[in-house]
């Protein structure tokens, strides 16, 4: 019995030492921390972010680093388990010191770890368009507000098309609930009637479309041109574009547009039944530029397959990592209290041939393309927005944020700022 | 069923260009045309390819059709350096390219160099409806009534004196039908009294939405206070037909989504039904079911059609023997503590997902629908199913029945039966108790597989497949009824119409939740299933 | 008389004792200055805290599992309700500082254009109700499901499945939206309990030791209950539920007691792990999850409390080691311990330090 109780004791002592156990910490490289999914259901999407983030760095480092350090990415794995998230973004901040986060992918991801930033001060630089209505000191948005992505495509619809109704079809959650609600309201104020709005919300992973699909059908029978709003997500698209392909749905009848499939998605999809759908998005890995072909083929020579695709938050890692490189330049140092003033006004290029740059509310500026899918899983870039347009991250079609603005310059610095009652809500510190 | 159309036209139109070629009628004056069209769909510009599709069917070129074809199979590439149309099927280094003018063919240096000659969904449609005018007149009745319906959907003078021409000589019903209503929509605004009265009986007999759409506008708008009542009361007949034919789509919805459940449930039904095993790794071995297809489809990209059919047995083999490894290296330690088995297995499943993730990457494949089971099979204009879902029903009968008849008609049926009866006794009588539980966990194993097959059709083919079913199918076992797969295929036919009737109320999740509320509280009034196995056995 | 529940309990004299030890320990070597090798870094404190939270879950599930032979597989429902109540009550806590301001509504309410709270939300800016919600609402819930479920005497594997269609179909509905509980993004960006500031280290400290305590607390309690009358009913159940109740005992009764019991353990197992990860989320509500709870179990060795304690801590630890070193291989490993622990350690690897003794 003693013998046990020794072997017990010791057991747990080792347990709790190699928990406290700090690693050695280097002091002549800087850490970036890689905060995507490798395993779970998220797997899918952030993996490829993560490689992303590798090749960045590791094109960085060949070109003599920073500040004449070498970077070191940090890669966690936070299995897509929200808390997950919270934890290893702590972990990373408080045992790596590193300088920035790159990470996260879904909504829920990013709430969970942004009181961490925020209490911790680091910086998180978000690749994934989002939904907007929010807006933090340590966050930076990369990826498309609603403004970016949801308006312009309806915009284009509606006079390109000439569509006149409207079924909205998404996956419960957040990001398709507002996009939906600003554009029902955007919609009606274009004299949209309310029986030309279907809205309509499935659960996660919905594997059975019969039903849903043949609505679609039947509320576009009645005589006005109608196209479908999609921003159902991730593994649940392959289904509904397969019941779309099987129930006749051709994208010249009832078109089609898409937030949320890209070329990845794509390539897990057949994709011939579906020419002639559409996609919104800030990039397009068929965009003709020397930049994007360079980008390419560094993905190619890195990822050593040829096959494998680009995508839009690629391309959002690609801006902010530049523009996180190009503040600390500016800055002298990797301090994200000075990195956050510094990176405010960065321009950096794009890959569809122009610029992105970081507006004072830490959205960033983005054409806006509409492509149609192609056989081979592309997208043909069918329409752009003439200029940049810059990420709102209050919309203006919602009731509770109109009046709120963000602006994290000096003197206002607020995320949350109501012009109305001139005062600034939420964020405390 | 378009693509059909269009390699028939494909055919002709290479038919009358060498025709064409051979009489050398007009050479000079077609090339001209060609070279602008070429310098026109090179554009950058949308608006320049409008116009050169027009230009074509304008000059009635014989090659019109072709690059027709063309264009819609996305297939039309030019070069950046010489601005010259190129016909390629696959650009990669090395492949050959066709020049459209000249019909030289020579090799892909760089794939850059070559753009695709990208058209959009209103060029699609321009291009089909110059390609409907000569549909109206083709041997094939499906091509007919798609031209008639391509034209429907912006009926103007021309499209209306094509139909009328058309309509004479057609002798097929459906097609005249078709026609009748397109000229009757036409009547209701333009006839006088009489004819008007004429299209509102034609409209009223047809339940064609487009038709439907016109007497709506028509009551709205007319000041004909009879012929209102009488398109009122044609009204009331469409959608007494409509919601009549409505509900029996959703009950076909109910069978196809409850199918899906029994395919997927039925391996179960054995592994779990008849021997007892909890096997959490069932949807794995669905997804490995899936996973081959996919394999196949690689091997044989030529053969899409004929890669499903292969891949039925293929998954069968595949999930087996990846069911009978699982019997023998984990379960067979573990017969008679079921709930260990249930944490075994799902150790097993976590293995397995990560297998395939490290395996085929984390992202989705992409397999193919065959052309067999892709399109509908039309009742009439408001009822039509989907050939890939009434292939599904079938084929769950069909594996359903031979299951059936390998359990009670076969010697390893008896003994499967008898060992899950009685271990004791079936031993005692000289049966191989081991070998007949590896057989059966590899049948039950090899049935997921199949089901992987049918799935692959419908979702996602990815690391997280099989997860999405699991629960579904242990409900649908445990509700007909452990150790009986007639039990199953009710329970799951129920399961998926009462979803589905639920659906258009409650939505999608609420339907789902109120389901699993109900075997919940069905399982408290019959712990044993709808079908409970009893005697002996049922004590185990 | 708490000697006497843990007399004859070598492991949980340990345990308890490791707890104790950690209580005092943790708060001081947190003290230490950040660069002493045995600084422990408040990241640590608080992962420390939610794995002591896990802990609690599992013995929960070792409860009714290894003494009343109910393998249960939606006891992550019960522990997600304890959360969500707390939660509710931390989101009361926000006030005026949501990113909107307004003084009531937490901040998705004010987005989904909610007029005033929802009537279930009402009472939760008051700690000590939030407290008695934190057992009463997984407590009724398993007293409701366990009084139909036990009385039509489900039993083995279809109440193993029953349990998870349970768990399943709450995951579903607080998915919805219109549940009124944040739908997927759940309930987050927490401010402060009782006043204290969540971020601080004190207040991290605090519910470390609260943590432990719970745990102690429910190890206690779940000894005291094995030890009387109610235990031995439970194990006889266990073994042979039909001669439990020939002899005349009523079966159902003492299922149900145990079962609402170690709900209740769970739920305030939730409620303490809600504020210590900051977010809670209908995935804590997905059945995987309650079935790794149970492989917790046995990997600690089932039916001996302090082995699902142990179990609880080395599978988080491990998960926490190979998801930062080894991210790929962690699927894989997690895989080959559920299928060795099953097939070679069928008394968990606490059986490995037991010599043969009855259980």
């Amino acid at each position: 019995m003693k013998q046990m109780k020794r072997k017990l004791v010791t057991a747990s002592c080792t347990l709790a030492l190699s928990i406290a156990a700090i690693t050695a910490q280097a002091a002549d490289t800087i850490k970036v921390g890689v905060l995507h999914s490798l395993s779970g259901t998220m797997a899918i999407s952030e993996t490829t972010l993560k490689d992303t983030m590798l090749m960045l760095i590791e094109e960085q480092n060949k070109k003599g680093g920073l500040l004449g350090m070498q970077l070191e990415a940090v890669v966690v794995d936070p299995a897509s388990d929200w808390p997950l998230f919270a934890e290893r973004a702590r972990e990373l901040l408080e045992r790596d010191k590193v300088a920035a986060i790159f990470g996260a992918w879904t909504s829920v991801s990013r709430k969970s770890v942004l009181p961490v930033v925020e209490e911790l001060n680091g910086l998180l630089f978000y690749p994934v368009q989002y939904e907007g209505e929010e807006s933090s000191r340590n966050v930076f948005y990369t990826g498309a507000a609603p403004n970016q992505q949801a308006i312009p495509a309806v915009d284009y619809l509606m006079n390109e098309l000439g569509i006149e109704r409207w079924v909205l079809a998404g996956t419960d959650y957040v990001y398709p609930r507002t996009t939906n609600r600003i554009l029902e309201a955007y919609l009606k104020s274009h004299g949209v009637a309310e029986e030309d709005i279907l809205i309509n919300y499935t659960p996660f992973g919905h594997s059975d479309w019969q039903t849903i699909v043949s609505d679609i059908r039947s509320f576009g029978s009645a005589g006005k041109k109608t196209a479908v709003v999609s921003t159902i997500n991730g593994d649940a698209n392959v289904p509904f574009y397969r019941e779309l392909g099987a129930q006749g749905v051709s994208a010249e009848d009832i078109p089609v547009i898409a937030f949320s499939v890209g070329e990845e998605e794509l390539s897990g999809i057949d994709a011939a039944p579906l020419v002639g759908h559409l996609a919104a998005w800030n990039y397009f890995m068929s965009v003709d530029t020397e930049e994007n072909d360079a980008f390419i083929d560094q993905w190619h020579a890195f990822i050593g397959n040829t096959d494998r695709v680009t995508n839009d938050p690629m391309e959002a890692h690609y801006i902010g990592f530049n523009m996180w490189v190009e503040a600390v330049n500016k800055a002298g140092t990797t301090d994200p209290s000075a990195v956050q003033e510094a990176i405010i006004g960065v321009t950096v290029p794009n890959l569809t041939g122009g610029y992105a740059a970081m507006m004072p509310n830490h959205h960033i500026t983005k054409p806006v393309l509409i492509g149609e899918i192609q056989a081979d899983g592309q997208f043909e870039t069918v329409w752009r927005t003439p200029s940049t347009v810059v990420g709102d991250a209050w919309s203006d079609f919602l009731e509770g944020s109109k009046d709120i603005i963000s602006d994290w310059r000096k003197p206002l610095e607020c995320g949350n700022y109501n012009v109305v009652t001139k005062t600034c809500s939420g964020q405390t510190f | 069923m378009t693509s059909r159309i269009i390699r028939w036209l494909l055919a002709s139109g290479v038919l009358l260009a060498c025709l064409a070629v051979s009489a050398g009628i007009q050479a000079q004056t077609d090339d001209q045309v060609l070279l602008e069209v070429q310098a026109l769909l090179v554009s950058p510009n949308a608006p320049d390819k409008t116009v050169a599709i027009e230009r074509l069917a304008q000059a009635d070129h014989p090659r019109a059709l072709e690059i027709y074809a063309l264009l819609l199979d996305s297939k039309l590439y030019f070069n950046r350096a010489d601005d010259f149309l190129y016909v390629i099927d696959n650009v990669v280094e090395g492949a050959p390219a066709l020049a459209l003018l000249s019909q030289e063919t020579s090799l892909i240096e760089r794939r850059r160099d070559y753009r695709r000659v990208a058209i959009n969904n209103a060029q699609r449609t321009q291009i089909r409806r110059v390609m409907a005018q000569t549909g109206l007149n083709h041997e094939r009745m499906e091509v007919r009534v798609g031209a008639v319906q391509q034209l429907m959907g912006d009926l103007d003078q021309d499209a209306l004196t094509l139909i009328r021409e058309a309509y004479v000589s057609e002798t097929h019903g459906r097609v005249r039908d078709l026609m009748a209503v397109a000229l009757a929509i036409d009547t209701l605004t333009s006839g006088d009294e009489a004819a008007q009265r004429d299209a509102i009986s034609v409209l009223g007999g047809s339940l064609e939405p487009r038709g439907r759409v016109a007497l709506v506008r028509y009551v709205e708008a007319t000041d004909q206070p009879r012929l209102k009542t009488l398109a009122e009361q044609a009204l009331v007949g469409i959608d007494q037909q409509v919601r009549f034919y409505k509900g029996l789509e959703t009950v076909f919805f109910g069978l196809s989504m409850g199918s899906v459940l029994v395919l997927a449930a039925i391996g179960l039904a054995i592994t779990f039904g008849v021997m007892g095993v909890i096997n959490m790794a069932h949807g794995e071995l669905i997804m490995i079911g899936a996973y081959t297809t996919f394999v196949i489809q690689q091997l044989m990209p030529n053969h899409i059609g004929l890669s499903v059919l292969v891949a039925v047995p293929a998954a069968f083999i595949v999930s087996g023997l990846v069911g009978i490894a699982i019997e023998r290296g984990v379960i067979r330690f573990l017969y008679g503590r079921p709930l260990e088995t249930l944490l075994a297995t799902f150790g097993v499943s976590l293995v397995l997902q990560q297998a395939v993730r490290s395996i085929f990457s984390p992202l989705n494949r992409s397999v193919q629908t065959p052309e067999w089971m892709s399109g509908m099979l039309h009742f009439n204009p408001v009822f039509a199913v989907t050939w890939n879902r009434l292939y599904i029903i079938l084929f769950c009968l069909m594996v359903f029945f031979l299951l059936l008849l390998i359990l009670k008609r076969t010697a390893l049926g008896l003994q499967v039966r008898a060992v899950s009866q009685n271990r004791a006794m079936a031993r005692a009588m000289g049966v191989r108790s081991e070998r007949v539980d590896m057989m059966t966990f590899g049948l039950g194993s090899g049935v997921a597989g199949i089901a992987g097959v049918a799935l692959s059709q419908l979702t996602n083919v990815g690391p997280n497949l099989g997860q999405a079913y699991i629960i579904d199918s242990f409900m649908v076992v445990v509700f007909g009824g452990v150790g009986n797969i007639w039990g199953t295929l009710v329970a799951g036919m129920t399961l998926g119409v009462a979803n589905k009737l639920m659906e258009p109320w409650a939505g999608a999740v609420l339907a789902k939740i109120l389901v699993l509320v109900f075997i919940i509280l069905f399982i408290q009034k019959r712990p044993r299933g709808l079908f409970p196995q009893r005697g002996r056995a049922a004590e185990g | 008389m708490l000697w006497k529940l843990i007399r004859e309990d070598r492991g949980g004299q340990i345990l308890l004792a490791m707890l104790l030890l950690a209580i005092i320990a943790v708060p001081l070597l947190n003290g230490l200055p950040s660069d002493h090798p045995l600084h422990i870094p408040t990241y640590t404190v608080a992962l420390l805290g939610k794995y002591l939270t896990l802990a609690l879950l599992a013995l929960s599930v070792d409860l009714v599992w290894g003494y009343l032979g109910i393998l249960t597989l939606g006891h992550g429902a019960f522990f997600a309700l304890g959360g969500y109540v707390m939660g509710m009550y931390l989101m009361r806590q926000i006030g005026e500082r949501g990113v909107y301001g307004h003084p009531e509504l937490p901040d998705f309410m004010v987005f989904l254009s909610y007029d005033s709270l929802p009537w279930y939300w009402l009472g939760f800016d008051s700690f000590w109700f939030t407290v008695i919600m934190v057992m009463l609402v997984p407590g009724v819930l398993a007293f409701v499901f366990g009084a139909l479920a036990f009385r039509s005497r489900v039993s083995g594997v279809y109440l193993s499945i029953i349990t998870q269609a349970l768990t399943f179909a709450l995951m579903l509905a607080f998915f919805r939206n219109e549940m009124g509980f944040g739908g997927n993004n759940g309930l987050t960006d927490f401010k402060d309990i009782l006043g204290f500031s969540l971020q601080s280290r004190e207040t991290r400290l605090g519910l470390f030791i609260a943590s432990a305590v719970a745990l102690m607390l429910g190890y206690l309690l779940s000894r005291y209950i094995i030890q009387s009358r109610l235990g031995r009913v439970c194990v006889a159940v266990r073994d042979a539920e039909s001669r439990a109740r020939f002899l005349g005992y009523r079966v159902e009764n003492v299922k149900l007691w145990v079962f609402t019991l170690s709900a209740m353990m769970a739920g305030v197992a939730g409620a303490l792990y809600v504020p210590q990860v900051g977010i809670i989320n209908p995935n804590e509500f997905s059945p995987l999850n309650s079935i790794e709870v149970v492989v917790w179990v046995a990997v600690g060795g089932r039916a001996t409390l302090y082995g699902a304690v142990v179990g609880a801590l080395l599978i988080n630890y491990a998960k926490t080691w190979f998801t930062t070193e080894l991210p790929e291989v962690w699927l894989f490993a997690l895989g080959a311990i559920f299928i060795l622990v099953t097939l070679l350690l069928p008394r968990g690897v606490t059986g490995l330090l037991r010599r043969k003794e009855a259980v």
